[in-house]
């Protein structure tokens, strides 16, 4: 009786402390796995965003809004993505200013690099919001005309 | 475990410690920037000249005119308590509005006053209202609609006017669009050639001052080629008419191969030009670069930063670095400046967007010295601090933007703020 108690008692332990490893992996590689979007991200938007939105996100007066605590960025993903593939030339309206400036399309972006850019944008500047994925990306891109 | 337990620790404190910089950030911001008000910066002027606030917190203050009585009025690109026009007068004379008035339910930018009427434009229109004997504006909530119907299609849509001395008026309507590609600002979209926008944009568009309700078919196109204009003024000393072109955007962005940033943020040229009925400035076709002193072909037809064209093209009077945003023109005809200043050139930099990653530039006031209606040596900056710093100017996050520009009845100019609505009066006060 005792000796299986014992067992018993060093199986659960095992089995926990097996699961909190399994845990912390997890945590850590999707940790990694965020970083690297974000750094891969942060190039696409060197590249095709920062002249606009500048380099803290914070958008050019009456033309080029603020990518920073705005609906827009940390809202809705499939309008956002959309956005990137379609383009934007209706403006947009944010806390009573309004942003005018023709935003082009970027679909000729990959589905891994608009993902990345868009975590990158939605984990910068003070934001903080859910990844966005290949995945998710690739599904709004089937369905977007 | 330890593993485990530390991590959340250290999240915490690395928390704790970012909310105390955040928040040490915000209470010094708040500090300065607390009540809307110009005290925030402090201009740098040439010696003999002071500037004061004459008003402030008027908003998006685009441009302003001052009408003979000494009376100054803004145009505002948003409405302030309902009103897009506000009349500022100092009844006592001590150099700060006293009286302040606000009427037109119109936004806009453009604003000019001529022959006893207050022309002002909204993004499609332009109106104007009579002023009185008494120089009031006699049916505030009744203007006449000269112009109607212009194309404003979310870029460059302001419609800057100005009047001559021969009954017309001249508006500025902005291409919707940075070079004419088939999509605008794409990677890879190619120019249209010849550019279908410049039929009815791009260009400077002359009516009569007085007929009401024109449009299109009413004008004529008086100049082309011009990308957008802001800043623009009849020119007295030589009876033509002087405009600022705001130079084209994203070399780098749209052709990595032929620009890198640093190219990209000083070119192409932002230029002043003296246009004639029939001018041509060869938007989209060209840009002005300023160090080679050429007009080159664009990219977008085929252009590789080196390629000339244009032939058909005016050259510019003046070319000032790229994207510096001229919004504001005016030529001095005061006398109570120094000499070195008749009937030169104020220009009013908005400052840049568009040289980023490289710092940003503008936000300051330049003089070209004039003589004999052309240009008498180099650009200087007349006016500068308007961003508050160094700093400020670099990262873009201006506290102040210089816009429109006027000339007082006194021989001082006014100079509006589109960022926090300040009005400044710049005097001489020097010997």
């Amino acid at each position: 009786m005792k000796k299986s108690r014992l067992l018993t008692l060093t199986g659960i332990l095992f089995l926990f402390s097996v699961l909190l490893m399994a845990l912390t992996k997890t945590g850590s590689s999707n940790q990694n796995k965020l970083a690297a979007s974000i750094e891969r991200g942060k190039k696409v938007y060197a590249e095709r965003c920062l002249t606009c939105h500048q380099a803290d996100g914070g958008g050019v007066q009456n033309m080029n809004p603020p990518l920073t605590k705005t609906k827009w960025v940390l809202g809705d993903k499939i309008q956002l993505i959309q956005i990137v593939l379609k383009g934007l030339s209706t403006g947009v309206e944010i806390d009573g200013d309004s942003y005018h400036n023709v935003m082009a399309s970027h679909a000729d972006l990959t589905d891994l690099q608009i993902a990345d850019v868009l975590t990158y944008v939605r984990n910068s500047f003070g934001n903080k919001a859910k990844t966005v994925t290949e995945a998710e990306v690739r599904s709004v891109r089937a369905k977007t005309k | 475990m330890k593993q485990l337990l530390l991590k959340p620790v250290c999240i915490a404190v690395l928390l704790c410690a970012f909310s105390l910089i955040a928040c040490a950030g915000d209470t010094t911001k708040v500090a300065t920037n607390s009540k809307e008000n110009a005290d925030d910066v402090i201009l740098k002027l040439p010696d003999g000249f002071t500037a004061s606030v004459f008003a402030e917190g008027l908003g998006h203050a685009r441009h302003i005119a001052v009408n003979t009585n000494g009376d100054v009025y803004v145009k505002l690109a948003n409405l302030k308590n309902g009103k897009g026009i506000y009349r500022l007068r100092d009844t006592n004379g001590d150099g700060k509005a006293d009286d302040i008035t606000g009427f037109g339910d119109i936004a806009g930018t453009g604003i000019a006053i001529k022959n006893g009427y207050l022309y002002a434009s909204t993004d499609e229109e332009v109106f104007r209202y009579k002023l009185d004997a008494a120089n009031n504006v006699a049916n505030p909530d009744k203007p006449e609609k000269i112009v109607t119907g212009l194309l404003s299609r979310h870029e460059h849509e302001a419609k800057a006017i100005a009047l001559d001395n021969d009954g017309n008026l001249y508006v500025n309507i902005g291409a919707y669009s940075n070079a004419c590609q088939v999509a605008d600002r794409q990677k890879g979209s190619p120019g249209m050639k010849p550019c279908p926008i410049l039929d009815s944009a791009g260009g400077i568009w002359q009516f009569k001052a007085d007929k009401p309700n024109q449009t299109y078919g009413d004008g004529i196109r008086y100049a082309t080629g011009l990308r957008n204009v802001v800043g623009l003024n009849w020119n007295t000393a030589t009876n033509t008419l002087f405009v600022m072109q705001h130079g084209r955007d994203q070399l780098h962005d749209l052709f990595p191969d032929l620009y890198d940033t640093k190219q990209s943020a000083e070119l192409p040229a932002e230029c002043m030009y003296e246009l004639h009925k029939g001018s041509n400035c060869g938007w989209p076709y060209i840009y002005y670069d300023e160090f080679q002193h050429k007009k080159i072909l664009a990219p977008e037809f085929g252009g590789d930063g080196k390629k000339t064209a244009g032939e058909d093209a005016q050259d510019p009077v003046v070319a000032f670095p790229g994207h510096l945003a001229p919004n504001g023109l005016l030529f001095y005809t005061g006398n109570k400046f120094p000499e070195k200043y008749k009937n030169g050139a104020f220009i009013a930099f908005h400052g840049s967007w568009n040289r980023a990653p490289e710092p940003q530039k503008g936000y300051l006031i330049a003089f070209v010295p004039f003589k004999d209606g052309k240009p008498a040596g180099d650009w200087e900056i007349f006016a500068d601090n308007f961003s508050g710093g160094p700093e400020l100017t670099a990262s873009g996050h201006a506290k102040h933007r210089p816009c429109g520009l006027a000339q007082g009845t006194d021989g001082s100019i006014y100079v509006s703020d589109d960022s926090k609505g300040t009005i400044w009066k710049i005097t001489y006060t020097g010997k």
